[in-house]
């Protein structure tokens, strides 16, 4: 058996078929490989193609196109097989929102054929485990979005999965619900679940994955470990907040770098460059400036965050609205 | 386990869900149980007043609200299927080792559970207004189970207009369709009442073979003994169609 538990080749989907009705793929040859028992984040915008990923891999969604497996069997062609073997947390809550918690966990058991006694067993085991157990009969449409997001997270892990997808699963909670969810995720891999999940946001990939296949357009555009993205922009970054924005056109010719690879923040007042000696730059940066007469405010070396991995690799806005 | 075991323990898996729903929502249940006595005794009464609701009308007007009934069980069946295909709780079960078939087989059991229901409830007021069957028993149930027949027939096309609709939203528009098809009937009157056009479209109504057919069965004016055929043929007919194409639709969910 291959050390991959998620493998996608070439994937392409286009809602309503080839030629649907906006023509542009939801996947358009989408490359993938996770490792066993590791914590994969996909990254990307809205629309890039994130849910679209987690629905084929789930089997609720065929692809047009490509070849896609999880845990060693193919998602389409043997999709029973894939379906034993997967827990799978959503955008949206995945449950029957009429009942109650462990009427929940107990139905979902016994769809997993656990039978009537483990069922139970099962449910109340998950409901002690994730803090839900005082929540009695009430229906799930009476619980808060964290409460919801936890007895989702349970229902997907019924069976202890080999591989879990993670659907955005902290999107719309509030701080100390997305705090739960980490912890829940991060005790789960060390029971050596495969967990593939999808976010837009750079520090939760940071926080959670492994490793980091950034998405935009369907496509992977970039992959690796978060430092390794860092890296791949250029390392350490100088930033120096000027006194006054009148003097940025003049400042940007001081900095050791080529002028097209500072970017300018005129409402902050900012520039920024990539650095490579990072002393050395400093040092020239305040000497530069002081000797043009151009005043600092700021001046601060950094690492990179995934936020200016994200803009160098897609080349757009859309991160900032999405961040 | 078997395959077949997995269908049947699968699909009452599904029912017992829908119980369930019946638990934590009764006044639903009763509403929808009362509804359609309501209607019985407002044209009985209101309507049929005129007519005189002791024996003749009565008589006629039962097996009518009993196949209306049926026929009105179509909304509910796709409100439920639009409600499930709405949330994400399909999806769950989609991603589940489960049998294909179970989320759709739950759903017909309980609403033939709950069609089966209504019919009893119906009888019971209709007995308590003084309606006999003069069929026998073999007629009555005969008439019980042409009745359940047209609900299962409902029951599948339901299921379908749901997956072709999606959004609770478009289920509104064939609510509103569902009523004058209903009414287009001889549930109330006799085609003989109505003006040329309206009584051939309304003898050409499914619901108003199953209507006559029971009312022959329950030897009520009306009946005429060659509609039971077109009874049970006109259900198996639209099953015949609309079962498959349900079944391949919610198959088909994924593409």
């Amino acid at each position: 058996m291959s050390d991959a538990a998620i493998t996608v080749e070439e994937a392409r989907k286009t809602y309503g078929g080839s030629g649907g009705k906006n023509g542009r793929p939801a996947l358009d040859g989408l490359d993938l490989t996770v490792a066993r028992g590791t914590v994969h984040g996909v990254l990307g915008p809205n629309g890039a193609g994130k849910s679209t990923l987690v629905k084929i891999l789930a089997t609720l969604l065929h692809p047009d196109a490509g070849r896609v497996e999880v845990a060693g069997h193919d998602v389409v062609r043997e999709a029973y097989a894939v379906r034993l073997r997967i827990g799978l947390l959503g955008q949206h809550a995945a449950l029957d929102e009429e009942l109650g918690g462990l009427q929940n966990l107990e139905m979902f058991g016994r769809l997993h054929h656990l039978g009537a006694r483990r069922a139970r067993a099962r449910a109340e085991e998950l409901l002690e485990r994730f803090a839900l157990s005082g929540t009695g009969p009430k229906a799930v449409k009476q619980y808060s979005g964290g409460m919801r997001r936890r007895l989702d997270l349970a229902a997907s892990l019924i069976t202890e999965p080999e591989v879990l997808f993670l659907d955005e699963p902290t999107t719309g909670l509030d701080p100390r619900g997305r705090a739960e969810v980490w912890d829940s995720v991060r005790s789960l891999v060390g029971g050596g679940t495969t967990v593939l999940l999808t976010t837009q946001y750079l520090e939760e990939a940071d926080q959670l994955a492994d490793r980091i296949s950034v998405v935009d357009a369907g496509r992977v555009i970039a992959d690796g470990t978060a430092d390794e993205l860092k890296a791949a922009i250029g390392g350490d970054r100088i930033d120096v907040v000027l006194r006054d924005a009148g003097q940025l056109g003049a400042a940007v010719a001081l900095l050791p770098v080529p002028e097209d690879a500072v970017t300018v923040d005129a409402d902050r007042r900012l520039l920024s460059a990539p650095v490579t000696d990072r002393m050395a730059a400093l040092a020239g940066v305040v000497r530069a400036l002081e000797e043009a007469g151009v005043e600092a405010e700021d001046i601060a070396l950094r690492g990179p965050t995934l936020d200016e991995v994200f803009l160098h690799l897609t080349g757009d806005e859309r991160v900032k609205e999405a961040a | 386990m078997t395959a077949m075991a997995h269908t049947l323990t699968d699909s009452w898996t599904m029912t017992r869900r829908e119980l369930a729903h019946w638990g934590r929502q009764p006044v639903a249940v009763v509403v929808n149980l009362v509804f359609p006595v309501m209607l019985l005794l407002m044209f009985g009464y209101l309507v049929g007043g005129g007519r005189g609701v002791t024996g003749e009308y009565l008589a006629f007007l039962v097996p009518g609200m009993l196949a209306l009934t049926m026929a009105f069980g179509l909304e509910g069946t796709m409100i439920a299927v639009t409600r499930d295909l709405d949330k994400g709780v399909i999806d769950r079960f989609r991603s589940m080792p489960m049998a294909n078939g179970a989320v759709l087989v739950g759903r017909s059991v309980a609403d033939m559970l709950q069609s089966a229901l209504g019919l009893g409830v119906l009888l019971a007021v209709a007995a308590a207004l003084g309606w006999r069957t003069e069929g026998g028993p073999a007629g009555f149930l005969g008439a019980v189970g042409l009745l359940l027949l047209f609900r299962f027939a409902m029951l599948w096309i339901g299921i379908h207009l749901a997956l072709v609709a999606g959004k609770p939203e478009l289920v509104q528009a064939v609510q509103i369709l569902v009523w004058p098809v209903g009414f287009l009937s001889n549930a109330f009157a006799t085609p003989d009442s109505m003006p040329g056009w309206l009584g051939t479209a309304v003898q050409w109504n499914p619901l108003s073979h199953t209507a006559t057919a029971v009312r022959d069965l329950f030897g009520a004016p009306g009946g005429q003994p060659d509609h039971v055929g077109a009874a049970v043929l006109w259900p198996l007919a639209l099953l015949a169609v609309f079962l498959p194409l349900a079944v391949r639709r919610f198959t088909r969910l994924g593409r």
